[in-house]
């Protein structure tokens, strides 16, 4: 006789996910769990809450590439097991890289020869490619000083005060000193004229920025190669240039080609470029071009060969993934000069579709220039009742990520939204986005009307006291409440640490 | 009346790829071609030749993570086009970051109650990890100094010179003097007496290695933390530790969670880990983990609002893609402790069973540790024949990837083989790569048997020629060995050369 035993439940392998215990767990937060789960649950449960996050297409404040075509994400998903400083183990990867660098260099008319290998390197970003550059330009004139036996201690970059984050970072962490030229309200980018009076001996380098973060200018680095051309004659000190032309970089040569902007100007040392912006890739890369080997000081450049032959190294990661340089170099290919242009050009036109969506509406003014990186600043003719964050706020509910920011010093009063237009934003986006913004205008005009009442209710009641109790407008008391959710959330996210 | 016109034969878009003009013209190497082509061309060019890399499995050279559950490379697909810095557009990714910091914290024994949020950040790698540590202590000596009113120009840090070259960087980029406790034959990585030795008042930390790149030895970060400990009571200078855990991070707590070597130690204030080595994740991702928020400057942190909201930012990277970070909460999930043993034990296993079979061979000596990171390093006991560098020549031709190289000083006559066992280097690979070395060394065997043969010939050749001239001058007959050896070396001078460049 056989005996058998009933299981009161199935075996767990057969489960469903959401039929199984795992999805009734409370996810682990600060503790690593003591045991495995399935794989199917394990991607089920990470899958599902990231479905709360953004959707990166619909996140107008980024430059950064949010679609590629299938065939590159094939190739993506093909390399990401590959470490990129490997160089001996996979020289193709590394051969590519190579070829881009040659490209950027000759699309930024860097003096080279027919088949001369560019100096340049690629980055995580464009972050880790300007401290690399800063770093060149520092041990450049530091070894300049130290030659002439001048004091090499208080070095110091003169930019706008636009600048990206990223300078700031390099300044503090390089210990070099940041000497801002302040903005104006109708001048948001770095005037020329200022910056050069500013430059003295200790300045390692003048940084312009071709597509300036808050309105997507193009800073004139011609009229800034001119003037710091006539102070270096006055003065010798032969104060470079380098060029941050992050966003800018894959846009100008193409778009405005007769712009002198880069290497055609000589005091240009060095550029850098995101291939995660303009360049359509996706994030995680950038590039530094300089304009000779003997701009990129030789002390720098490290040589291993614990990984089996002699490597030359000069960045500041190591182990990284290969797969957004070979992405860049199948853009390159795959689009070429042409194709560039045609999504640009789009891309300009998607703009001004938008721009002139928003003039309509006759309650905005528009802060950024026709010329320079495709993207529209705009500001509200009439912010007193409700303010550009406000706006921000409400784009949300219909899904749009349009983010609001004040400008810097000395324009702080200046408020702005910024929609960025990517390759990804079509025409029929731009128009709903109108719609939307319109939409949003509506609602925020009927808003004040209702908490008027409410107030004057309450306020008529509390006169029972003799002490004046003072009406808060209608705006107050918005922002009042919207101050205190928003310290809240910040509380929230400031309590999970450094970034 | 329909008019009918013939549409013109633009019969390129039927061409199947490798019928296309496309596979005709050469590949665009310094110039962005003028042109777009069709994507699918594209695809195929930068496909085919990519198949002329290594092969990542088979690298043996790299400690970085070459294989991951198909679930998993979903999840990183499908967040390729998320900017990791957007915090704001982004929460969830944000908070799987701040998860993986406090398990990571806690892994290493940090002193953070229950619920507390630890302190530390994802990083794209150790290297940054290590530059972010160093800064802050830098920073933290120099505020020091500047309020003992004493100089604060000359910072330097100790270490072992089997250090990997970020701390060389470091060390140069950022202006800090590296001062290298030198290894010795049969002692490759430091030792916390000479270091201890080497502390004055201008170091900023002593950096330990838990997991030498060499051969995989922990160094003993207890007896560096006795002492240091000891020094500092006697000279006030509070001279703290930095653990280089990039190998060892993600393997001692599972193999060897007696020895201490953690935040359990109270000199040890920050801790960089390689998420992409044994945290079993793709390259592109470290993490680094301080004791407190007083170990962290606050002045080193940033905060920005033009992406929308305020967002607090201490990385040397900006913007980067999420997979990696997502890929690494879902290890944690997925496997947990019990997992990441498992996966720990049978490396260990698997570099035993390596080791032995390459001990059997009766030509090498065993040079790594069997406590450690599960690598194999392996140098000949007679270089006189041939060395290592022609065994890892060899090898390749069977598509293994074994690299050889020298020891710095002051060890740099000896030059090693290693193999680093990874996650998805089974038993059934051990084994062939044994037999593989075996075929390896016979050939190494029998062409010197042949060499000597033609050599022998030519120097009789030689020998002529000199005879019939005259100067007085002795003529040194060149050996067997000597003649390949410089061809060799003249091929591999050549190859080296057009390497050159910037990385």
């Amino acid at each position: 006789m056989v005996l058998s035993n009933t299981f009161s439940k199935s075996d767990e392998s057969i489960h469903s996910t959401f039929g199984s215990r795992y999805v009734r767990n409370a996810l682990p937060r600060f503790k690593m769990p003591e045991n495995s789960i399935p794989k199917e649950a394990a991607f089920q449960i990470i899958n599902d809450e990231l479905m709360l996050d953004g959707n990166p297409r619909l996140n107008l404040a980024s430059f950064v590439t949010t679609w590629m075509e299938p065939e590159c994400d094939k190739l993506i998903m093909a390399s990401v097991n590959k470490n990129y400083v490997d160089m001996d183990e996979y020289p193709v990867t590394t051969e590519l890289q190579n070829r881009c660098v040659n490209m950027i260099a000759h699309l930024f008319n860097a003096p080279l020869g027919e088949a001369e290998a560019a100096v340049g390197v690629g980055t995580v970003g464009s972050s880790e490619a300007i401290m690399l550059a800063g770093l060149a330009f520092k041990r450049k004139w530091q070894n300049k000083r130290k030659a002439e036996g001048k004091p090499y201690d208080k070095p110091n970059i003169v930019t706008g005060a636009n600048v990206q984050v990223c300078w700031e970072k390099f300044a503090r962490y390089f210990e070099v000193e940041l000497k801002e030229v302040k903005l104006r309200e109708d001048y948001l980018v770095m005037d020329p004229v200022k910056a050069v009076e500013m430059v003295d001996e200790n300045t390692i380098c003048v940084a312009a920025i071709l597509g300036s973060t808050l309105n997507g200018e193009f800073e004139d680095v011609k009229l800034l190669n001119d003037l710091l051309i006539e102070k270096n004659k006055q003065t010798g000190w032969d104060t470079p240039i380098h060029v941050d032309a992050a966003s800018g970089g894959f846009i100008a040569p193409f778009l405005y080609p007769e712009l002198e902007w880069d290497f055609r100007l000589p005091l240009v040392k060095s550029i850098n470029v995101s291939g995660h912006k303009y360049g359509l890739v996706y994030a995680g890369i950038g590039w530094v071009i300089w304009r000779s080997k003997e701009d990129l000081p030789e002390e720098l450049i490290f040589h291993i060969n614990y990984l089996g032959t002699d490597q030359p190294t000069f960045t500041l990661n190591f182990s990284k993934g290969s797969s957004q340089v070979i992405a860049q170099y199948y853009q390159l290919i795959r689009l070429g000069y042409e194709g560039y242009k045609n999504i640009m050009e789009n891309c300009r036109e998607n703009m001004l579709v938008l721009k002139a969506g928003l003039e309509k509406t006759g309650r905005f003014n528009i802060v950024s220039k026709d010329n320079g990186v495709p993207l529209v600043a705009f500001s509200l003719k009439n912010n007193s009742c409700h303010d550009e964050f406000e706006v921000s706020d409400y784009l949300r509910r219909f899904g749009w990520i349009v983010p609001a920011y004040t400008m810097p010093a000395d324009a702080q009063n200046v408020t702005v939204l910024r929609v960025v237009i990517r390759e990804d934003f079509s025409r029929t986006l731009a128009e709903r986005l109108v719609i939307d913004i319109q939409k949003v205008l509506h609602e925020l005009d009927t808003l004040p009307a209702k908490i008027t009442a409410k107030i004057a209710l309450n306020g008529e009641n509390a006169d029972k006291n003799v002490t004046v109790v003072t009406k808060k407008s209608a705006i107050e008391t918005q922002r009042e409440i919207t101050t205190v959710w928003r310290k809240f959330v910040m509380e929230k996210k400031k309590m999970n640490g450094v970034c | 009346m329909v008019i009918t016109t013939t549409i013109p034969d633009s019969g390129e878009h039927l061409d199947s790829t490798f019928a296309s003009r496309y596979v005709r013209t050469p590949v665009p190497k310094y110039k962005m071609p003028a042109n777009p082509i069709p994507k699918e061309a594209a695809y195929q060019i930068i496909n085919d030749e990519l198949m002329l890399d290594g092969t990542p499995r088979l690298n043996l050279a790299s400690f970085v993570t070459t294989w991951m559950e198909p679930e998993c490379e979903k999840l990183m697909m499908a967040s390729i086009n998320k900017n990791y810095v957007d915090m704001d557009e982004y929460p969830v990714t944000t908070e799987l970051q701040n998860r993986c910091v406090n398990m990571i914290a806690r892994l290493f024994n940090a002193p953070v109650g229950e619920t507390d949020t630890a302190v530390g950040v994802g990083t794209v790698g150790s290297s940054e990890a290590i530059m972010l540590a160093g800064l802050a202590f830098k920073r933290k000596w120099q505020s020091k100094r500047k309020l003992e009113g004493k100089p604060y120009d000359k910072p330097n840090i100790v270490t072992g010179a089997n250090v990997q070259v970020c701390w060389e960087k470091f060390a140069r980029y950022f202006e800090v003097d590296l001062k290298e406790v030198k290894l010795s034959e049969g002692y490759y990585v430091m030792d916390p007496v000479k270091a201890v030795e080497m502390v004055d008042e201008n170091t900023i930390c002593v950096a330990a290695i838990l997991g030498s790149t060499l051969t995989g030895e922990f160094e003993n970060v207890k007896l560096l933390n006795e002492l240091l400990t000891e020094k500092n009571k006697e000279t006030g200078w509070d001279t703290p530790i930095h653990v280089d855990a990039a190998s060892g991070g993600f393997i001692a707590p599972f193999i060897y969670p007696t020895l201490e070597w953690d935040f359990r130690l109270p000199l040890v204030k920050s801790i960089n880990a390689s998420g992409h080595k044994y945290g079993l994740v793709y390259p592109g991702v470290g993490w680094v983990v301080w004791r407190t928020k007083e170990d962290l400057p606050d002045d080193l942190v940033f905060h920005i609002n033009y992406l929308g909201s305020d967002q607090p930012t201490f990385t040397l990277n900006f913007s980067k893609g999420s997979s990696q970070i997502i890929a690494q909460y879902y290890q944690f999930v997925r496997l947990g402790f019990e997992g990441y043993k498992n996966v720990m034990e049978n490396c260990l296993e698997n570099a035993r069973a390596l080791k032995e079979g390459i001990e059997k061979t009766g030509l090498f000596n065993i040079v790594s540790k069997d406590v450690g990171v599960p690598l194999v390093a392996f140098s000949l006991k007679d270089s006189s024949k041939y060395d290592v560098f022609e065994i890892s020549g060899s090898l390749r031709k069977f598509g293994w990837i074994v690299p050889a190289y020298t020891m710095p000083p002051n060890a740099e006559h000896i030059a090693v083989l290693r193999v680093v066992i990874r996650e998805d280097f089974s038993r059934a690979l051990a084994e062939r790569l044994i037999s593989d070395i075996e075929k390896v060394m016979k050939e190494m065997e029998t062409h010197l048997i042949r060499v000597s043969t033609k050599t022998a010939h030519v120097t009789a050749t030689v020998d002529e020629t000199q005879d019939g001239d005259d100067g007085g001058k002795k003529h040194i007959k060149k050996s067997a060995r000597e003649t390949p050896e410089e061809i060799a070396t003249y091929w591999r001078q050549l190859v080296a050369r057009k390497k050159t460049g910037v990385c």
